[in-house]
């Protein structure tokens, strides 16, 4: 008796786990980054979007790079992260129907309170980037080829020094996500490059501070695209679009606006 | 930090929390899900094999045992080929569902059930072989006595798979996306909230996952001392 | 008729072992790890009574056994039980080992296990009674002692009702109760009919049990004589010394 009922527990648990994956009609999948999911950004909107538009929209946060290739490979309605220029290769190789400006924050570059290399208060990422490679501070990298980790090395460009070179002394390339490299940056005492947003939610931060911000530089900015229909015949055109267009109307826009964290906006639309 | 997280986890399960035990349901969910199947694959593939006398079977005990040690992480690439929308599966739509989780720790845990029923068996093979010749006891009858007699022992097995499933992290974070309210068990979350920094959250959430390890092996030390006291009865 | 043999060993026999009828065994060899354990085997086995295997350890007692009981082939010879018309293949024997080995379960489960599927609860404790295991049915039979164990082994052979029971050693580091009670349900077995083929290192079991006695010596067979015989007046020099308590090199 107690077999019977054991297996009708296991059964049914099956049943129920295949049929969460057919209830797609009204779902989407959007390929995201770690940045964007760690500022509780989706948490807060998803629910006020599935109430309006009734779509389920399904969150896969990985590396912006994972994230395109995701995308590339038809695993996922929508991309939405944070790399202009890729995006827009994304869109010219024809995987992407049109990309959109969504909204922007800024990055920041934030580090221990002794502050070796002497950068606090600074809003020049440059000369601060070339203090910390001088001093041969730690660095902590995201190394993942992800939005924040293009942004970084564009910086890093500008500023006239190839960190790479010390990959694996004061440079570490942590090849994670937004929270692990912060994790780790804060365990080692490294500097470390965020989205502004990540660091704010971030609740392991030490004795760490935003150390240089306000460069315009530090610009980031999103951008959301639906999948080519023509390359992935899968996509759910009609719910990602509606999804697409949520985003960009006035009431996303300014229901993203109004994401506070501690009292501080995360995130600032621009989809004009 | 650890005192928090005690008295975090003790809140978690005191007040009901509906997001932590939708994230205990599915993480048994598919657990046992996984468990089921693996079963139902490795407990006949573990008795044939140690029945059977074939030209390669040492190779083949040894292919087994190595797939024991298959990294969870590499399993969960391989099955993301295999069920990405652009893979040769991808057709079926499984990806980032509970049931490529599944899928995924059936891969990992079937050989671990294979190759301990093949010990057990084959132990068992060995001692009764002689007997059951003498008895004319015929294979399918000798199977089932087997299975019965290693009953003790088969359920440590399987219980050791349980806990090897629900444990794992790699191959669902990978094949899940620890999507919110859909693919998110207990150690995608724990990953999760470590990388959010909310180290005590994550730590109350690891508590609560040992103590089910725990009360599990609890289980199965008593059922062996149990089988013992009984010379397996 | 006159046992050949290639070497020049003296193979002595009487008319016990010349009877056409009985388990003829021919030309019997077997090798193991390219070793020749079992050499020539030719004699007949009387048919009634009680046969002992005697003989120094690696003599081949077991090995024989195993092949008559059909754990194992030899490499050559044939098995005929005359009496029946029919390979000794296709006889219902049965076997008690050395060591018993009984099922994970309890001491009725285990005599049930292989017992006729038409076997009665009745028969079931009767055999019980006869082992003098009442009252231990739902015991975990492993959890009986070595002599327990091994009464349960011999109630669970012959409940199939065998023609041919196999004793390997089976009262060995027995206790003396536990040796009566076997001895005594072997012997009502033999009275029954059942041919018994029994190996034994107790000089004074086999003088107890036999009625015939085949003894062997690194593989060969040295002497097949009746029991009286072969304890009073021993004809081959190997059995004389094994009998008078020495080491047979």
């Amino acid at each position: 008796m107690q077999f019977t009922k054991k297996i009708t527990l296991i059964g049914t648990s099956m049943v129920l786990a295949l049929s969460m994956t057919t209830a797609k009609s009204e779902s989407i999948l959007v390929q995201s980054t770690t940045s964007t999911k760690n500022s509780g950004l989706y948490d807060y909107i998803l629910p006020k979007i599935k109430a309006d538009t009734g779509i389920t929209v399904n969150v896969v946060a990985v590396g912006t790079g994972q994230a395109i290739k995701n995308a590339m490979r038809c695993d996922g309605d929508v991309l939405l992260v944070h790399a202009k220029s890729a995006e827009e290769k994304f869109v010219n190789d024809g995987y992407g129907v049109k990309r959109s400006n969504l909204m922007y924050n800024d990055f920041i570059i934030a580090g221990p309170a002794a502050d070796p290399a002497d950068v606090s208060g600074s809003n020049d990422v440059s000369a601060s980037l070339n203090k910390i490679a001088a001093k041969q501070a730690l660095f902590a990298s995201r190394g993942d080829d992800s939005g924040t980790h293009k942004a970084e090395k564009k910086l890093w460009k500008a500023a006239g020094t190839d960190p790479s070179k010390s990959s694996g002394s004061w440079y570490r390339e942590t090849g994670s996500g937004m929270g692990a490299t912060l994790n780790a940056a804060v365990g080692m005492g490294a500097y470390v490059m965020s989205d502004r947003a990540s660091w704010t939610k971030f609740a392991n931060k030490g004795d760490f501070k935003i150390l240089v911000e306000g460069d315009k530089r530090l610009f980031n900015q999103y951008g959301v695209i639906l999948v080519n229909k023509a390359k992935c015949p899968t996509v759910n055109v009609s719910a990602g679009q509606k999804f697409i267009d949520w985003l960009l109307s006035s009431k996303g826009q300014s229901t993203i606006a109004s994401y506070k964290v501690k009292g501080d906006q995360l995130f600032f639309p621009n989809a004009k | 930090m650890i005192t928090e997280a005690f008295s975090e986890a003790f809140r978690l399960i005191s007040s009901g929390d509906s997001d932590l035990y939708e994230i205990l349901e599915l993480s048994i969910q598919v657990g046992s899900s996984s468990l089921l199947i693996s079963m139902l694959l490795g407990l006949p593939l573990g008795t044939v094999l140690a029945i059977s006398r074939f030209p390669a079977k040492q190779l083949a005990v040894t292919t087994l045992n190595s797939l024991m040690g298959m990294p969870p992480v590499v399993v969960g690439l391989l099955v993301y080929l295999l069920l990405s929308r652009s893979g040769p599966l991808g057709v079926l739509g499984l990806l980032y569902t509970p049931t490529a989780m599944v899928i995924a720790q059936v891969v990992l845990i079937t050989p671990i059930i294979a190759a301990l029923t093949y010990q057990v068996i084959d132990d068992l093979h060995n001692e009764y072989q002689d007997l059951f010749k003498s008895l004319n006891i015929p294979l399918p009858k000798a199977i089932g006595t087997y299975l019965i007699d290693a009953r003790y022992s088969l359920i440590t097995t399987v219980l050791a798979g349980f806990g090897r499933a629900i444990s794992e992290v790699g191959a669902v974070i990978i094949v899940g996306g620890n999507i919110d309210h859909l693919t998110r068990v207990m150690t995608t979350t724990i990953a999760f909230e470590t990388s959010k920094g909310e180290l005590s959250v994550a730590l109350a959430l690891g508590i609560i996952l040992l103590t089910l390890a725990l009360i599990i092996n609890a289980f199965v030390t008593l059922l062996k001392a149990f089988a013992v006291r009984n010379a397996y009865a | 008729m006159p046992n050949q043999n290639t070497n020049n060993v003296v193979e002595i026999t009487s008319h016990a072992s010349s009877h056409s009828q009985g388990i003829q065994l021919k030309s019997l060899n077997l090798t193991l790890n390219n070793n020749l354990l079992l050499n020539n085997i030719n004699t007949v086995i009387p048919e009634k009574g009680i046969t002992m295997l005697m003989g120094p350890n690696g003599a081949g007692k077991s090995l024989l056994l195993k092949c008559l009981h059909g754990l194992l082939n030899p490499d050559a010879g044939t098995l005929i039980f005359n009496a029946k018309n029919k390979p000794l293949a296709e006889t219902k024997q049965a076997m008690v080992f050395q060591r018993a080995t009984l099922l994970r379960r309890s001491v009725i489960q285990n005599l049930s296990f292989s017992a006729p599927k038409t076997t009665t609860q009745q028969e079931l404790l009767f055999w019980l009674d006869k082992i003098q295991l009442t009252g231990k049915q739902n015991l975990p039979a492993r959890l009986l002692s070595g002599g327990e164990q091994q009464r349960l082994s011999l109630a669970r052979a012959l409940i199939n009702q065998p023609e041919l029971l196999f004793l390997d050693e089976p009262t060995a580091s027995l206790d003396p109760g536990s040796t009566h009670i076997l001895e005594s349900i072997i012997k009502e077995a033999s009275d029954n009919g059942v041919k018994i083929i029994f190996i034994t290192h107790d000089i004074g079991q086999a003088k107890r049990l036999s009625s015939d006695v085949i003894f062997l010596h690194k593989g060969r067979i040295i002497e097949h004589t009746d029991a009286q015989q072969f304890f009073t007046t021993t004809r081959s020099a190997e059995a004389k010394s094994f009998l008078a308590g020495e080491i047979l090199l």
